[in-house]
């Protein structure tokens, strides 16, 4: 057994595993921990399988960004969460009939079909050799020239969804004071000073 | 035994099942829910890279980087409708959430 076996094992083996502690945790809280453990694995997976780029866009994007997030809204919302899980195990018999048919097809799938030797003539941007240049550098170099549009669309459904989130969750509370930008520029000497005769001894 | 593509189709078969189960187990909680759309895509993304390395095709890779764009505003935008959600009717329950039935 090589290593590399080993340590497909040891990914596999312990994604998995976090990957049930998600969905079966009595904790949302420890549900993202063991979220951010299972993308840990799978960017190791990703990087035995030689696509050490996404394994570190994996890292970056999904334990930094949306692990992060969910954590910040699972403390947030104050939700008893006991009370949610309630009735839980109605729900486990028809889940887990519906579970084991679907992984009973995918594994025959699986098992059942082999790649035709005419696929691998189709292949449209064939992997550089490791050798000739890292994964970064040959993702990078038909992501900005042949991929270049999907690129930018994937831009843009970002700023899309950022926009949405903060149109979303922004709210104008009635009585907090807001700057007014065009009432500052539009201030002038006339409207700023008054100016009156004061007689003395009398005051305003 | 040398670890090929049967190997991790199967861990991501079993990973998207996981998945599944978990949107199950978990109808109450959307929170949880989401999770488990998220470990699908991961499970989705196992596949691609899989068979780009195995047809030596980059296109694989590239989509695979499409889908965790799309996986991550799809987590943001959730999880904002969640939180306003929240804000106007202080529960997340699923079952609560009938507003747009005719």
């Amino acid at each position: 057994m090589t290593l590399a076996t080993l340590f497909f094992y040891l990914f596999s083996a312990v994604m998995l595993a976090s990957a049930v502690m998600v969905i079966s945790s009595r904790n949302p809280v420890h549900s993202v921990l063991f979220l951010i453990l299972a993308f840990f694995n799978a960017a190791g997976l990703f990087i035995l399988l030689g696509a050490e780029f996404l394994a570190m866009i994996l890292v970056v994007v999904y334990v930094g960004a949306v692990a992060v997030l969910f954590l910040f809204v699972v403390m947030m919302l104050d939700i008893d969460f006991a009370e949610l899980r309630q009735g839980m195990l109605n729900y486990l018999p028809v889940g887990a009939t519906i579970g084991l048919i679907l992984m009973v097809e995918l594994v025959l799938v699986v098992a059942g079909w082999s790649i035709s030797p005419d696929l691998l003539k189709t292949v449209t941007s064939p992997a550089p050799s490791v050798t000739d240049m890292t994964n970064t550098e040959a993702l990078g170099r038909i992501l900005y020239t042949k991929y270049i549009y999907y690129f930018q669309a994937a831009g843009l459904i970002l700023l899309v969804s950022m926009i949405g989130a903060i149109v979303l969750t922004l709210r104008h509370k009635p009585n907090v004071k807001r700057q007014n930008v065009s009432d500052q520029v539009a201030r002038g000497p006339a409207t700023a000073i008054e100016i009156r005769d004061v007689k003395p001894g009398q005051g305003i | 035994m040398a670890i090929g593509l049967a190997h991790y189709l199967t861990v991501a078969a079993v990973l998207f099942t996981i998945g599944i189960f978990g949107i199950f187990l978990n109808r109450k909680n959307v929170i949880v829910i989401l999770m488990s759309i998220e470990l699908m895509l991961l499970a989705v993304n196992i596949n691609f890279v899989a068979f780009s390395v195995q047809l030596a095709d980059l296109v694989g890779q590239v989509f695979a980087l499409l889908v965790l764009t799309v996986a991550a505003g799809e987590a943001a935008i959730g999880l904002a409708i969640l939180v306003v959600y929240f804000r106007n009717r202080g529960s997340i329950a699923v079952e609560d959430i009938n507003l747009m039935k005719g």
